[in-house]
């Protein structure tokens, strides 16, 4: 009503100024990231026009970023509710061995068939270990922290021992529409990967912020007690997050796997530490309540992008853990920081 | 008198603390009960149980408007029409005006998709109605946790009063309250009165009870030690038994049957 009768009002520009001001702040942190993105990008360029003035980085960067964008954007739900996933790296890895035991089982008849299946059983896989996770974590009450190091072992343990420590070889899936679809190139230059990753950004980001769902995960994350008293279900809340981030890492594994056409057993390692840098880097805080998709959408790619920076500036790739190690420690600081003045 | 809330027999143990024992309370239709009690007296535990938060053990039986109620959840609870303003607590400091208005029963479609300007409207109109903040650094946009205490508890209060609860229980409403705002906060259990519903006030400052409650009960170490209608006491007199209460864990009523 108020806003129906100031549209017909000539709008002071003071009141203009104000408007814009909040909107300022409300979406501060999600300005800055792009602005740390854009000034990391500049000085890269500036350190190797060669590099990045060509198409080739930014094509690589579109297919290798999805494969822990992927798992970060759902594991932004987690930690705005209060917890911690540690264990998406071997759920990677533990979705494709669920496929590999379909698949094999039906390579001799109906190889295509086989993968489609497999696929599907590579996502059940994944469902179910992202909701293990979040019913230790609700139902035991054992923290998840400690959980998902935990089943991380666990679901290692579980790949190694299916499929004996050996690879498998994945050339059959060029046969299936799935290869096209996950990783081709759209109209013959953008990874697929990419665009399902801003499809899936933008999902997560419309439950997160637009449905009962997410509105329940911020309350779970910012007062779990008022949450409760107030009718939220806590428990069905918190699992459903675990489970998303089950789908997400098993749906990622499987895009690598095709990407490289080949099932490694190590499939998931090395994606712990620029997976949880993105969620800390985007803003989303580690005391919960707080965070946004978009942020962590950005920070994978800055992420991404420091790696291959490093290279191309002519230094050591030894510098990129050091880095990822520093900006997850400095983004949880500064969260620290900013709650203590906002409190 | 009719009541909208029995409850008969409740118990309740926490492993090997007994938080209540053998109680037998009761709201009346439109009336206003006082809970008073030190801290550890139950009063807490009662709330809980009444919101569904709580089961009671065996053997307590809970009736809403004379019928039993066999289950009750913190769902149940809310959709019979008991709405509770707890302390501070009960806000999401991170969250929006809007969020926590409507924390728990967001106004969605069927989908569950959100309905966020229908909301960010409505909590406008509490604004300037209910709550009454004339501020215009405070919009439904605004988080909470850059409020002061009064305005945190206008927007419980608020909150508790837009989902039209029959009974309303607030749980230590005054606490942090400037005298202002402790005022405000009074005019509104006149206004539970006024509006024909029920409330259950407690507190542990028997000056906030006196002067709104129709009925106050005192609950000491997990029993009723009695209860008083407004009318058969004065306020020296209800203070001079509590005092006596603290010292000797006895209390002397006019309800003997109610020990």
């Amino acid at each position: 009503m108020a806003s129906a009768n100031s549209t017909e009002r000539p709008i002071s520009p003071a009141k203009e100024r104000g408007k814009l001001a909040r909107l300022l702040r409300k979406y501060a942190l999600q300005i800055a990231i792009v602005f740390v993105a854009l000034l990391l990008w500049a000085f890269f360029f500036w350190r190797s026009p060669l590099t990045w003035g060509s198409y080739a980085i930014y094509n690589s960067l579109m297919s290798t970023t999805p494969y822990f964008a992927l798992m970060a954007i759902p594991l932004t739900l987690v930690v705005v509710a209060k917890e911690i996933d540690l264990s998406f790296g071997s759920i990677m890895a533990w979705g494709m061995a669920a496929f590999s035991l379909v698949f094999i089982a039906l390579r001799e008849t109906n190889p295509q068939l086989g993968v489609y299946l497999g696929f599907l059983a590579c996502l059940l896989a994944g469902l179910f270990a992202g909701w293990l996770n979040g019913f230790i974590v609700v139902k035991l009450g054992i923290p998840s922290l400690v959980t998902t190091i935990g089943t991380q072992f666990f679901w290692r343990g579980v790949v190694l021992v299916v499929t004996d420590g050996q690879g498998l070889g994945m050339t059959v899936v060029k046969d299936t529409i799935l290869y096209n679809l996950f990783v081709g190139r759209f109209l013959g230059v953008i990874p697929m990967q990419f665009l399902w990753t801003i499809a899936f950004g933008v999902i997560v980001w419309f439950f997160l912020n637009h449905h009962k769902f997410g509105a329940h995960v911020y309350l779970v994350g910012d007062n779990v007690d008022s949450a409760r008293l107030m009718g939220v279900d806590v428990e069905r809340t918190k699992i459903a997050t675990f489970a998303i981030v089950g789908v997400a890492a098993a749906f990622a594994g499987f895009v690598v796997s095709e990407q490289v056409l080949f099932l490694w057993p190590t499939l998931g390692d090395g994606y712990l530490l620029n997976t949880l840098a993105s969620v800390f880097l985007g803003g989303t805080s580690v005391f919960g309540g707080t965070g946004t998709v978009f942020g962590t959408f950005v920070a994978a790619f800055i992420i991404a992008i420091i790696n291959p920076g490093i290279v191309a500036a002519g230094w050591t790739a030894y510098w990129t853990q050091l880095i990822y190690g520093f900006i997850i420690v400095v983004s949880v600081a500064l969260q620290s920081i900013l709650r203590k003045r906002l409190i | 008198m009719e009541y909208v809330l029995q409850m008969k027999n409740i118990s309740k143990t926490f492993g090997e603390v007994a938080a209540l024992h053998h109680v037998n309370f009761e709201v009346g239709a439109n009336e206003i009960v006082g809970l008073l009690g030190d801290n550890g007296a139950g009063k807490s535990t009662l709330v809980k149980l009444i919101t569904g938060y709580h089961r009671p053990d065996p053997g307590g039986e809970i009736f809403w408007k004379q019928e039993r109620v066999s289950h009750l959840s913190v769902s149940k609870a809310r959709d019979l029409g008991i709405e509770v303003v707890y302390q501070e607590r009960a806000l999401a400091d991170l969250q929006s005006l809007w969020r926590n208005i409507f924390m728990g029963r967001e106004l969605s479609n069927r989908l569950g998709v959100l309905d966020q300007r229908g909301m960010v409207r409505e909590t406008r109109r509490l604004m300037s109605t209910a709550m009454g903040f004339t501020s215009s650094a405070v919009t439904p946009e605004s988080t909470v946790g850059t409020f002061s205490g009064g305005e945190r508890q206008g927007v419980a209060i608020t909150r508790a009063l837009y989902f039209e609860a029959e009974l309303i229980i607030l749980d230590e409403p005054t606490m942090g309250l400037s005298i202002s705002e402790t005022k405000k906060c009074l005019d509104f259990v006149d206004g539970i009165k006024q509006a024909g519903k029920s409330a259950i006030f407690i507190d542990h400052n028997i000056v906030h009870v006196y002067p709104v409650a129709d009925r106050i009960v005192v609950l000491d170490r997990g029993t009723i030690a009695g209860q008083f209608s407004k009318g058969e006491l004065k306020f020296d007199e209800l203070i001079d038994r509590l005092t006596h209460l603290a010292q000797t864990g006895q209390l002397e009523t006019n309800h003997p049957k109610e020990r």
